[in-house]
């Protein structure tokens, strides 16, 4: 992690003090020492990831270790069956789409999905999708509309590919298309921003009936780097561009863009994936059963209210019926 | 040091927003003749020589387009800068400098008119306005303008001139996209036509949403329309972009838009369409 935000430095200290000390089983003297400093770790944990700046929380956001789509799949789901290509051009490895059990109910999973290893990123070209992934994504949700499923995505990519075969294959008609198609699905949609929300790339599988983001997430009109180099002619400028694009989830729930903050373990979904796990189970567990309750023809009709609103009179902006 | 002082007059509305640089006699862009200006304005903005398309402004496009009489409906809707917005300068401050520099309080410009006598709801975005980007005025504007052809059942038409979302407007901006074009969604279930016109430049969320969503596709001669802008994808693929590449020309190839339409027979070519579809 580059030094300008090494927040995390004093607590990879501790752990490796730890770690150290674990090399002695059986001494008590040391075994006492180590659980001291596992107590000092999570208070200075909680510390130190209770008041990240937006820039901070974009780094924890593009954390190798954070769990992806792939890994809630595992954890949350059963009788995984992934499904592939667009029946247009190809199978797009950057977003995985198939149908799973939840707690035994059949839903539709669609999400993008980074790599680990240098293989894996390229695999799954660091998460950015081009036309056929979206237009894949599509027709997963048009089968689930088809068969009555709910639709749950994971969003976590630093956008959609910038590339020539992505512009010529209509990398932005891939995208408007989903958009316009999800609004009026008739099965609950439940999105939730797992690490990067990169615009329009994430946006294509995010109009949802809920918009869950996980505490350390962000959700971006462009990243920071982008922005910073448009704007202030400098990427490096990256830090002061989070901090002024407000793309943290609690400024985002205050806009009225995203329904629920999901709770992160202290130090990161990285730290404790499990812990992350059981937290988006909780939240999604709720959410099904609530969105499951309402009348399918009315789903669609708040969830356009949902986004009719993003904008509000009198608070995004105003009528000044002289001007 | 002047000793002939040029008295401060504002030239009227309509004509000080023109993007055709000042001066009797104008230098195309393309092939560098030099065009009487005159000449230039009977001719739509568009070079008598190369047939190269000057970029207009939202007034000057509704005037193009509509017969006259069209009315401007939602003008007063402003940003409140919601993010309260500061990069090297206040974005507030931006906001000031495009309403003083165009006709327009913010990036698009809505209308009820008519094309050739077919009654039509149009929004023409505004270049001058920070690179006509998208934020929650014209996000609002567009919806409700798509509205407004939903409630009438007029056709609907929109004319794209952006470098995509706006960036001070954040995450907002973004939802935009989802916002309009769940808007479309209703007007094409209601199957009023919806046409789409992208002119230079039309990129990143706009092309993105609503730019891309049209019954039919149309676009101005040698427009840029992307997604991702040209620099950026040469900095991914580090390789230079082969020539014609996201013009209009390049899009239609591809299979992207419909038609390619000189700007003097813009009007004829819309209203065409309007009687085949609608």
């Amino acid at each position: 992690m580059a030094a300008d935000g090494d927040f995390e430095a004093p607590l990879r200290d501790l752990e490796k003090r730890i770690e150290e000390l674990a090399a002695y089983p059986g001494d008590a003297a040391k075994e006492a020492e180590a659980a001291r400093l596992r107590r000092e770790l999570d208070q200075q944990r909680r510390a130190v990831f209770s008041k990240l700046t937006p820039w901070q929380k974009t780094k924890v956001a593009r954390h190798p270790d954070r769990p992806y789509t792939l890994d809630y799949v595992e954890a949350l789901f059963t009788e995984f069956t992934e499904v592939h290509g667009d029946r247009r051009f190809a199978d797009d490895p950057a977003l995985v789409c198939g149908f799973a059990f939840y707690k035994g109910r059949p839903v539709a999973v669609v999400g993008h999905q980074k790599g680990r290893d240098t293989k894996q990123k390229i695999y799954r070209n660091f998460g950015m999708p081009k036309p056929e992934g979206y237009r894949k994504a599509l027709r997963v949700m048009q089968l689930a509309a088809k068969f009555g499923r709910p639709i749950v995505t994971f969003v976590d990519t630093p956008g959609a590919y910038p590339g020539l075969d992505a512009e010529e294959r209509g990398q932005a008609e891939a995208i408007a298309v989903n958009l316009r198609e999800m609004a009026p699905l008739p099965v609950p949609i439940i999105v939730n921003v797992t690490g990067e929300g990169g615009s329009g790339g994430a946006l294509a599988i995010a109009v949802g009936d809920r918009v869950n983001m996980l505490e350390h997430s962000v959700y971006s009109v462009i990243s920071p780097e982008g922005c910073a180099s448009i704007l202030w002619r400098d990427a490096g400028r990256a830090e002061q561009a989070a901090d002024a694009m407000k793309i943290t989830a609690d400024h985002l729930k205050g806009f009225g863009i995203v329904d629920e903050i999901v709770p992160e373990p202290p130090g990161g979904a990285n730290v404790d994936p499990e812990a992350q796990f059981r937290s988006l189970d909780r939240v999604l567990e709720a959410q099904l059963a609530e969105l499951s309750a309402v009348p399918t023809a009315s789903l669609a009709d708040s969830r356009y209210e949902k986004f009719r609103r993003m904008g509000r009179l009198g608070q995004e902006f105003k009528d000044v019926p002289s001007a | 040091m002047a000793w002939f002082r040029r008295e401060q007059t504002s030239l009227p509305r309509g004509q000080q927003e023109s993007r055709v640089p000042e001066g009797l006699y104008v230098k195309c862009d393309s092939c560098k003749e030099l065009i009487y200006r005159k000449d230039l304005a009977e001719n739509l903005q568009v070079c008598p020589k190369c047939s190269f398309h000057f970029r207009i402004s939202a007034r000057e496009r509704l005037d193009l387009l509509c017969d006259p009489g069209w009315e401007e409906f939602d003008r007063g809707l402003v940003s409140t800068d919601p993010l309260q917005f500061k990069d090297t300068k206040p974005y507030a401050g931006r906001l000031k400098d495009s309403k003083a520099k165009t006709d327009a309080l913010d990036a698009v410009m809505t209308a009820a008119g008519a094309v050739s006598s077919l009654p039509v709801v149009v929004a023409a975005m505004e270049y001058g306005f920070i690179g006509g980007s998208m934020g929650v005025v014209v996000g609002e504007k567009v919806t409700r303008a798509v509205e407004r052809a939903l409630e009438s059942r007029h056709p609907l038409i929109v004319v794209s001139c952006s470098g995509g979302a706006r960036m001070m407007e954040g995450t907002l901006s973004l939802m935009q996209m989802a916002k309009i074009s769940a808007a479309l969604a209703r007007l094409h279930e209601a199957r009023i036509p919806f046409l789409s016109l992208m002119t230079d430049p039309t990129t990143g969320g706009v092309t993105a949403s609503y730019a891309m969503l049209g019954d039919l596709n149309l676009a101005e001669p040698g427009a840029l329309i992307g997604f991702a802008g040209p620099r950026v994808i040469e900095q991914t693929i580090r390789q230079k972009l082969p020539e014609g590449f996201q013009r209009s020309e390049f899009l239609l190839q591809h299979g992207m838009i419909d038609l390619v339409v000189d700007r003097r027979e813009l009007k004829e070519t819309v209203a065409r369409c309007l009687r085949l579809l609608g």
